[in-house]
């Protein structure tokens, strides 16, 4: 574990992988130091935010370096379930990249359970990781200006579904008409970190 | 219903408090007032709560409407024609409120007694501009309810405090997570160098010209959480100084944070303006 600086007001934690992270964020979560307003946990790293009326860099530092994360512990949240239409635009190309035809990359992707690992790139955007997913697939060369809102998507060992229409360089295989973040709802967010994720194959509706 | 009423939002007028806390794990950012001082100042000027909502105009233009009775003020950027800057003044029914443009500074926050009290989103009414959340930017017509005053009004008749710099700004900084990724020298550049503010900047960020910051890493940095005051570093080396709607992640290293107590002083910089990083006395 190492702490890095990140000005007055917060804390950066690299750790070595994201199994650590999610370890050390479920604990902390247990057991919130004084003075931490939020937490960002990433790939390799959990970001702490402090309120500097009430505490410092260096107090939380201390903190954090006492909590003793269980190996493999992490939050474990709600199932969701995420029917899809698996006709997104680089589904062959994914396919491919897995070396395998589009009916067996659907067959792994719906069979896998998932869980979101962290939330990042925007409001509502999960980063989902699965035992059951060990690849490693590129981003696209150049990303697409606009990705629908919904569409499913696979890039290094993550997929993720987009929140709303935003740029983005994920491959694209299927659209969902679930909506992953309403801010009028409660919560807003269905994929938050710990939520266990099944996607359906949803026909060719 | 006491409310107020938009004739003319100027360039970009948007509603702030002190934003979303607590969501940054679901991807949600702080979002709020760029300069937070003057919001919190504007607020207490009129017996707010520090927490309650106001107008964030950025470079003057604004002109509100009283519909009913109110007591404002203005705060931040002084604008032209201000006559409630920093100090509380009751605009009467049927009278305006008409800001023109400020001399120094960018961001003019204009409370109104008992707060705006447009519906929250996920917690708070701030305009998050990057994430979409929040009521959208000001626009002619656009009828603002007022709340209820919670606390008395201060005996205050001016607030002494002092007003944006219109020259050049220095500001400390303090090393970043990936201070190590850049060679001391590229510190000393950070340090020796006038940055300038380009007219890319909003609420997200400073987009800075000046000497190009290089680092000796290849290969990518897997996304990680930032706040505010971060100095990202894209691949071009020129460095950006992440403000209120920043997001909530970032894939480019973070040389070094602006202190926090700092950045509000940054909100203020107009296109042109020279911002310059100094270590913190020891």
């Amino acid at each position: 574990m190492r702490v890095l600086p990140s000005g007055s007001t917060a804390l950066l934690v690299e750790l070595d992988d994201l199994d650590a992270v999610m370890a050390l964020h479920v604990t902390l979560l247990g057991e919130l130091p004084a003075g931490v307003l939020d937490m960002v946990p990433a790939a390799r790293t959990l970001l702490l935010v402090l309120d500097p009326s009430t505490t410092s860099p260096a107090v939380v530092e201390r903190a954090v370096r006492e909590v003793r994360p269980q190996p493999g512990a992490r939050v474990v949240g709600p199932v969701v379930e995420v029917p899809v239409t698996y006709d997104g635009a680089d589904l062959s190309t994914a396919a491919e990249a897995l070396g395998c035809d589009t009916a067996e990359l659907v067959r792994r992707h719906t069979v896998a359970e998932w869980t979101v690992a962290f939330c990042g790139f925007s409001a509502g955007f999960g980063y989902l990781t699965s035992p059951a997913w060990p690849y490693d697939l590129p981003r696209r060369s150049t990303p697409r200006t606009s990705v629908p809102a919904g569409s499913v998507a696979l890039a290094g060992g993550f997929s993720g579904v987009y929140p709303s229409a935003s740029p983005g360089g994920w491959q694209l295989v299927g659209r969902t008409p679930v909506a992953v973040f309403d801010p009028a709802r409660d919560p807003a967010a269905l994929l938050r970190p710990g939520s266990r994720v099944r996607f359906l194959e949803g026909g060719r509706g | 219903m006491r409310a107020v009423t938009v004739l003319e939002p100027g360039l970009l007028t948007t509603v702030q408090d002190t934003g979303r806390r607590g969501q940054a794990a679901i991807g949600v950012g702080r979002s709020g007032a760029c300069d937070r001082a003057s919001a919190e100042l504007a607020n207490r000027l009129v017996g707010n709560r520090s927490g309650d909502a106001v107008l964030e105009v950025t470079y003057g233009g604004l002109v509100l409407r009283a519909d009913a009775d109110v007591v404002v003020v203005t705060t931040g950027a002084r604008c032209a024609g201000a006559t409630a800057h920093n100090a509380p003044i009751l605009l009467r029914a049927g009278s305006w409120l008409a800001l023109g443009a400020p001399a120094r500074g960018l961001r003019t926050y204009v409370a109104v007694r008992g707060g705006l009290d447009v519906p929250p989103v996920l917690g708070s009414r701030s305009t998050d501009l990057l994430a979409g959340l929040g009521p959208p930017s000001l626009a002619p017509g656009d009828v603002l309810p007022v709340g209820e005053p919670h606390l008395p009004l201060p005996d205050v008749d001016v607030a002494a405090v002092a007003e944006p710099t219109g020259r050049q700004l220095r500001v400390r900084v303090l090393p970043g997570p990936r201070r190590d990724w850049f060679p001391d020298a590229a510190w000393d550049v950070l340090l020796d160098s006038a940055y300038i503010v380009t007219g890319e900047s909003n609420r997200i960020g400073l987009r800075l010209d000046g000497p190009p910051l290089e680092h000796r890493r290849d290969g990518e940095l897997p996304s990680e959480g930032m706040v505010r005051g971060a100095l990202q570093v894209p691949p071009d080396g020129r460095p950006v100084l992440l403000l209120a709607d920043h997001p909530v992640t970032g894939g480019y290293p973070v040389v070094g944070y602006v202190h926090d107590d700092d950045v509000d002083a940054c909100g203020q910089l107009t296109p042109g303006q020279v911002l310059r990083f100094r270590e913190p006395a020891a």
